[in-house]
């Protein structure tokens, strides 16, 4: 649509105030995890900073306090990393195999079964927490990283399934056909045909289940113990420790730590990130 | 599609079944028999520990007599309810605009969408000290010489849930957006050109035209949102952590407490099932369509 000038300089300005409004916490998080502490308490958290330094950064990443041990956040960056890796292959992996199945297989109940997939990947995870508890104590996983890799692979296959169902839903079925009348079997038409067309998708699922994992709080604080508790966690227990001095440049400078391998990703790839978001809502 | 003729079931179908069934396994027991393990540990005398004495639905008339509980509920409505309307709102004003700029897309639709990539966690703690009185917003505008102005809701009990409000809007809004966005662009063109035609001015056509065609967008909207708004946990534990004293509680956060730090699983149990019961009753509807769709 052309827009007047004026119209065109409104619609300028109210583009700018909201991106200020979506911007200032970043802002706030980055300039203030710069400033030394007496800084940021006698000062305004909007200013630059006029002692820069990068001791907010060190003391966060390999000093501060969190829980009982003053080992700052790297651990628990290296644990959310352990835990992101495989369960975000296993479930984009599994996803994929039956997001082709119950797209080019059809069979009693495929569409029932679709729905009850989908059901699991939406429900508010307080409903599970009690015995998946009991489970990986049984199974003797209770606060592992090998745990949390298992919930999340579990709990993330809906998300998944759904991603290459709708896919491959797109792919003519002839393909499939036409590579069974020449004889070729469920996985060499997976792995020669099907496969290498699912880059894109590969990475949406890539992308949303790192995300989501890597953000994960509820699963991590549940099932996770001193040793494998993810970033969340740790930037948490960071940021509302209730004992000594409150150093808001760490928490900001802990917080941004927390957030930049997600941002980082949304930065290089944002156009999968938005696929992923929008294959959860029905095509208007 | 009809890979498979109807009365034979060749190798291939029994591998399709075959590789099918670690994830059907995985669902069933992961999501439906934890449910019902859940829901019958919520009819139990389970306390720290699970428990099999059934005592029918004691918890339920403990849980709906519990002070906590009213609290939980009467902020979970005041959240959702300004949640879903204000981002809703937002969301779609913002899809306009960027739908009118030569700029919108590239260059500004990234800036408001970022929230959705980063952990509540992370957003919790940005608003936490940006809206603490002693050094955040309240302060920057003393510093600007407005001495009088006060903003502390977030130590305040009956204005700390509108904090936790601000800070869900602040990440959910570029996602209303970006789905409101995908509805105006699939919008019938043909009628609009001919509502420009008949002299339409702005307001109407949007109003009358266009708003009325997003309705997809509207369901899928307000189902993703009233989903999160049950869930809503962490930005809640980070932000506020319940408090002051008691006074932001929501279900999510009775539902952990109660279950793991004192000791009332049986409790705990049921305020899960009840949310499960609202998360429910919002989502079969929206599954059924996406499940028709496909």
């Amino acid at each position: 649509m052309r827009l007047h000038k004026t119209a065109e300089i409104v619609n300028m300005v109210i583009m700018v105030v909201f991106a200020i409004f979506f911007l200032i916490p970043l802002y706030v998080m980055v300039v203030n995890s710069f400033k030394p502490l007496a800084e940021i308490r006698g000062g305004n958290m909007l200013a630059l900073p006029v002692a820069f330094g990068f001791e907010p950064w060190t003391k966060a990443w390999s000093e501060a306090q969190i829980g009982v041990q003053a080992t700052g956040l790297k651990p628990y960056f290296l644990n959310s990393i352990r835990m992101v890796i495989p369960a975000v292959f296993m479930s984009t992996l599994m996803g994929s195999l039956s997001g082709f199945v119950l797209s080019k297989w059809q069979f009693k109940g495929d569409k029932i079964l679709f729905g009850l997939i989908l059901f699991g990947c939406f429900i508010p995870f307080q409903i599970v927490l009690i015995p998946t508890a009991r489970v990986l104590g049984t199974l003797n996983l209770a606060g592992t990283t090998t745990g949390l890799v298992l919930v999340h692979t579990v709990y993330g296959l809906g998300f998944t399934t759904l991603f290459f169902k709708n896919t491959y839903d797109t792919f003519p079925s002839e393909l499939v056909q036409s590579a069974q009348v020449d004889g070729a079997h469920f996985f060499k038409i997976f792995k020669d045909i099907i496969l290498p067309n699912s880059t894109p998708i590969i990475v949406v699922s890539v992308i949303w289940q790192t995300t989501n994992i890597w953000n994960d709080f509820l699963f991590g604080v549940s099932f996770g113990d001193a040793t494998s508790q993810p970033m969340t966690v740790a930037l948490n227990n960071l940021v509302s420790s209730s004992t000594g001095v409150k150093e808001y440049n760490v928490h900001f400078a802990g917080a941004l730590m927390a957030a930049l391998p997600t941002l980082t990703i949304y930065l290089v790839s944002g156009r999968y990130f938005v696929r992923g978001l929008m294959s959860g809502s029905v095509k208007g | 599609m009809a890979i498979t003729n109807k009365w034979r079931i060749t190798r291939d179908d029994l591998t399709a079944r075959f590789v099918l069934l670690p994830t059907i396994i995985l669902t069933f027991v992961f999501v439906y028999a934890f449910i019902i393990f859940t829901v019958y540990i919520s009819f139990t005398d389970s306390r720290l520990m699970p428990s099999y004495g059934w005592v029918g639905m004691t918890n339920y008339i403990k849980m709906f007599q519990n002070a906590n509980w009213h609290i939980a509920l009467k902020n979970f409505a005041i959240f959702t309810v300004l949640y879903i309307s204000i981002s809703t709102v937002l969301g779609l004003f913002l899809a306009i605009m960027i739908d009118w700029s030569k700029l919108g897309d590239r260059f500004f639709r990234p800036i408001y969408l970022y929230p959705m990539a980063i952990s509540f966690i992370v957003t919790g703690t940005a608003w936490k000290w940006f809206l603490d009185p002693g050094i955040g917003l309240e302060q920057i505008v003393h510093s600007w010489g407005f001495i009088n102005f006060k903003f502390n809701w977030i130590k305040t009990s009956d204005k700390a849930i509108y904090t936790i409000v601000i800070a869900a809007i602040w990440q959910v809004t570029g996602y209303v957006m970006t789905m409101f966005l995908a509805g105006l662009r699939a919008v019938n063109h043909a009628t609009i050109e001919s509502a420009v035609v008949d002299g339409c001015g702005a307001w109407k056509l949007y109003t009358k035209i266009i708003i009325p065609q997003l309705g997809p967008s509207f369901t899928s909207v307000f189902v993703i949102l009233g989903h999160m708004a049950i869930k809503s946990y962490d930005l809640v534990i980070a932000l506020t952590n319940g408090g002051p004293g008691r006074a932001t509680e929501m279900p999510s956060t009775f539902m952990y407490s109660y279950t793991f730090t004192r000791n009332q699983m049986g409790i705990g149990a049921s305020s899960a099932v009840f949310m499960l019961v609202l998360f429910a009753i919002v989502i079969i509807p929206y599954i059924r369509n996406i499940v028709k769709d496909s």
